[in-house]
């Protein structure tokens, strides 16, 4: 049997993106002993590569702006799925967690009178993204790293990879990995764990996501009894990169829109007027010339279409390049270099204009970005209580991406950061409290230790079998074709068969060489999570016979009215099957109901 | 190397990659498939997929925001994901190092870890108190300057190029380029309070820059960091301790820094 190291924390945090980090200090904080787990370098978390800002009703640019505001558009932008509490916290604490970035050391762009500076973003009704230029996450993933470097108690592990939640007695009582440096197995006793390992991007051909977006999280709470929720929900981000085939999907900032950047067709028409939702209608202009006198501060005008939430505008572009109005590439066009000066540009979106210049050779302050749909983030994950964060597994609590509840069917863009902030803070706070109040440690399974251990090694036993880069290849090629941005039964049914078909292939996975940074054994390893996803993903998308937010069907094209009051819920049988069940939506207290008179989340969606 | 030109089609390329660690190692010749807008991290992904499945190297972003999969290619340090190949010409062969200034673990992974060593001493971030209103206010001209360090990615390519790292090894004596830019981002901080001087010109030790600008070349975010980070630093260093006039002002007047805004 391996050899393996042994560390002990009270608190064990898997990730460090914005959410890992921010609960890694607030556990620290509070007394506990902290081990933070980096599957890359710190500071290389996928909380990098956000763009746009972080939305919190600050109200330092609209006065008018408030959290039951923000509440409001997150709850419309997740066509009322969220769990309103969540939401609700979220709205709530999102500015204060702002603020502290800010005492922390961020340095966000200001406005005139010397406050932090909010721009425009989709779904929310007013100026409401703290930003720092588009490098916002860089701010923040520095600003945390450093300020975690400098807690006490707060120890960080790097190229390490959890393979593993241990559960002993129906509780969590550590988890199993292995450093990638040297291929040594590690094994963390903890008194409680805290997922925060974001999403699952890689298992799609087209994803603006990393290689470490591989559902590890997700699928390491469901393998250990927790119930994931909302797994159909996945969000094909309007604008990808189109062109070179190399740089497909990577990430083109909503910030663009929100500065003023159009979307236009190959006939030159600004489509998205035609695709205003009736709920959006009254909010949203009608004619380019209203649009215009909005974005240069008419306060009587409302905003451009192109500011609808991100599965609207998806959608449309899709739909135009269905209609034969694609660009040569597939995509539509983005526009900013008719609304801003050069200057404003390489200002407000410096790393758009060096993405495009270097690695597409388009100028931006002259020419039209070719974009189209890329998938970017998933709203379902690890279900938890909106105050602590935990799981239905008692020490395991989850925030960030991986967790679900809080975005409902679409996630606002701005709120990805924002949610980091306030549930991170909840979730480490959550773990902390728990580690304390646990009368017994709970005691490792080695019997399970070592079953894990031969799982791990597995790959590299093999003499022959599968190469694992061609698995994850085959796998993306089939969750991109058959449970991509619009789906149907049949299809989705054939894709959820190859899924399970993989399943097998991977039990085949062989790697060549050494466990020492081994990239062919990682990508082994890595498979049971992504494909565990993407079956989570599958079986939920056949079962919601419905189009909702990220949802998107063509066989069933509205709304629910039934469909609308529940979640789905997945959780492992005790016949080891992947259940799925219907729950009906937490109740919305009155007060709050209030917000939302007159309006109903049963109609047409498009 | 030739200017960028519109590229057409796939072509066959030769590429020779380092593989081993510190004990053993050799340039590796690979053949790939190269299409059009290939960048360097492509290839060797393509490599990793097809022909060498343990072939190490970092990445996450692929869009040069995570400064990961720093190497060095042909010779220079840059970043594989913003390296276009069709930027070669059509014959080039293209070889691709490790950073040079960091132990090999291995093929292209080196061990960065002295950097996150050195980003410990720096004194944190310490603010002032908040405003009667509890705020801070600052003005968007005031922040330029520190915004434009606080874009760095941690590639340590700077570090790499640095020749008091690369060749004499100062790392016991020397920050090197990146934290100068760290210390000079908390240091010119309109909020910050803290006294960084002593620890630049001791555990730093910028005197040991002889300002080559290497750094600013190789920096794929554009900072400035010698004219803006570098010298600035060497100035407040200089008149806090070398210059007669200024010591006797701090005696005089108590103040620890520099006034705000004088680099």
């Amino acid at each position: 049997m391996a050899n393996y190291q042994s560390i002990e924390h009270d608190v064990l945090i898997i990730g460090a993106g914005g959410a890992g980090i921010r609960a890694a200090i607030e556990a620290a904080e509070m007394g506990a002993n902290v081990g933070l787990i980096c599957k890359s370098l710190l500071g290389k978390a996928h909380t990098v590569m956000a763009e746009g800002g972080m939305a919190a009703a600050l109200g330092n640019v609209e006065s008018k702006d408030n959290w039951q505001v923000h509440f409001r558009d997150t709850m419309r932008g997740g066509k009322m799925l969220n769990n309103w509490r969540m939401a609700q916290l979220h709205a709530q604490e999102a500015p204060d967690r702002a603020n502290e970035l800010e005492a922390y050391g961020a340095v966000f762009d200001r406005t005139p009178d010397g406050r932090i500076l909010q721009r425009n973003f989709g779904g929310h009704l007013y100026p409401r993204l703290a930003h720092v230029g588009d490098r916002t996450g860089l701010e923040m993933i520095r600003t945390l790293q450093d300020k975690a470097v400098h807690t006490k108690g707060l120890e960080v592990h790097m190229e390490c990879t959890i393979y593993k939640l241990l559960v002993n007695d129906g509780r969590v009582c550590g988890a199993i990995g292995y450093w990638r440096q040297t291929g040594e197995f590690v094994v963390f006793k903890a008194k409680a764990v805290v997922i925060a390992t974001g999403g699952i991007g890689k298992s799609f051909k087209v994803t603006s996501n990393s290689w470490e977006y591989t559902g590890d999280g997700h699928a390491m709470a469901y393998l250990a009894g927790a119930d994931l929720i909302d797994m159909e929900f996945v969000q094909f981000h309007p604008t990808g990169m189109m062109w070179p085939l190399s740089v497909k999907g990577i990430l083109v900032t909503e910030g663009v829109r929100g500065e003023g950047g159009v979307l236009r067709n190959n006939k030159g028409e600004r489509f998205m007027f035609k695709y205003v939702p009736e709920q959006f209608k009254k909010d949203y202009a009608d004619t380019e010339d209203e649009a215009r006198r909005w974005l240069d501060g008419d306060k009587t005008a409302r905003r451009p279409p192109e500011l609808l939430t991100r599965d609207v505008v998806a959608r449309a572009i899709n739909a135009e390049v269905k209609a034969g109005r694609g660009t040569p590439h597939g995509g539509a066009y983005l526009d900013i270099a008719a609304a801003r000066s050069p200057d404003y540009i390489k200002r407000k979106l410096p790393s758009m204009y060096h993405q495009f210049k270097e690695l597409a050779q388009v100028d931006i302050t002259k020419e039209a970005m070719e974009v189209g749909p890329t998938t970017h983030y998933i709203m379902g994950g690890v279900r938890v209580n909106p105050e602590t964060a935990e799981s239905t597994v008692p020490g395991i609590f989850a925030a960030g991406e991986a967790a679900g509840g809080m975005h409902g069917a679409n996630r606002l863009g701005g709120n990805s950061l924002s949610d980091l902030l306030v549930f991170g803070r909840r979730a480490g706070m959550g773990a902390a409290n728990y580690a304390k109040n646990l009368k017994t440690s709970p005691a490792l399974n080695q019997a399970d230790i070592d079953a894990t251990l031969k799982e791990m090694t597995a790959p590299l036993d093999r003499v022959s079998g599968e190469n694992p880069y061609t698995i994850a290849q085959d796998l993306q090629e089939t969750m991109q074709t058959h449970v991509g941005i619009i789906r149907e039964e049949a299809e989705m049914k054939e894709g959820l068969e190859k899924v399970l078909k993989l399943k097998e292939r991977a039990s085949r996975a062989q790697s060549s060489g050494t466990r020492a940074y081994n990239p062919g054994w990682n990508q082994a390893l890595d498979l049971r999570a992504m494909l565990t996803c993407s079956e989570a993903i599958a079986r939920a998308a056949i079962e919601r016979k419905e189009s909702r937010g990220g949802h998107t069907r063509n066989d069933y094209p509205d709304y629910d009215k039934d469909l609308s009051k529940v979640n789905f819920l997945i959780k492992k049988t005790t016949a080891g099957e992947m259940g799925i069940r219907k729950e009906p939506l937490p109740q919305m207290p009155a007060e709050l109901q209030e917000l939302f008179k007159g309006e109903s989340n049963a109609t047409s969606q498009s | 190397m030739q200017p960028a030109k519109a590229e057409t089609g796939t072509i066959s390329r030769l590429m020779r990659v380092f593989r081993g660690d510190q004990k053993r190692s050799e340039l590796k010749e690979f053949t790939i498939n190269q299409h059009p807008g290939m960048v360097v991290l492509d290839a060797i992904h393509q490599i990793q997929a097809e022909q060498a499945g343990d072939l190490a190297c970092r990445w996450n972003c692929k869009a040069g925001k995570c400064g990961s999969c720093s190497a060095e290619i042909n010779g220079r340090p840059r970043l594989m994901c913003m390296t276009r190949m069709g930027d070669f010409a059509p014959g080039e062969t293209i070889t691709v190092r490790p950073m040079k200034t960091f132990p090999v673990i291995k093929d292209l992974v080196t061990d960065v870890s002295w950097n996150y060593e050195i980003n410990k001493k720096i004194k944190p971030f310490t603010p002032k108190p908040k405003n009667a209103d509890g705020t801070w206010r600052m003005q968007q001209y005031e922040v330029d300057r520190v915004q434009e360090f606080r874009k760095c990615i941690e590639c340590f390519l700077c570090q790499d190029v640095c020749h008091v790292l690369r060749d004499h090894d100062k790392k016991s004596e020397f920050g090197g380029p990146r934290f100068f830019v760290r210390a000079a981002s908390l240091e010119m901080h309109p909020l910050d309070t803290a006294d960084r001087v002593p620890m630049i010109k001791e555990s730093l030790g910028v005197g040991l820059c002889n300002i080559t600008k290497c750094c600013t070349e190789v920096c794929p975010e554009n900072i400035t960091i010698t004219d803006n980070a570098i010298i600035p630093l060497k100035e407040r260093v200089v008149s806090r301790y070398f210059d007669p006039l200024a010591a006797l002002w701090q005696k005089i007047s108590g103040l620890p820094k520099q006034p705000r805004g004088g680099a």
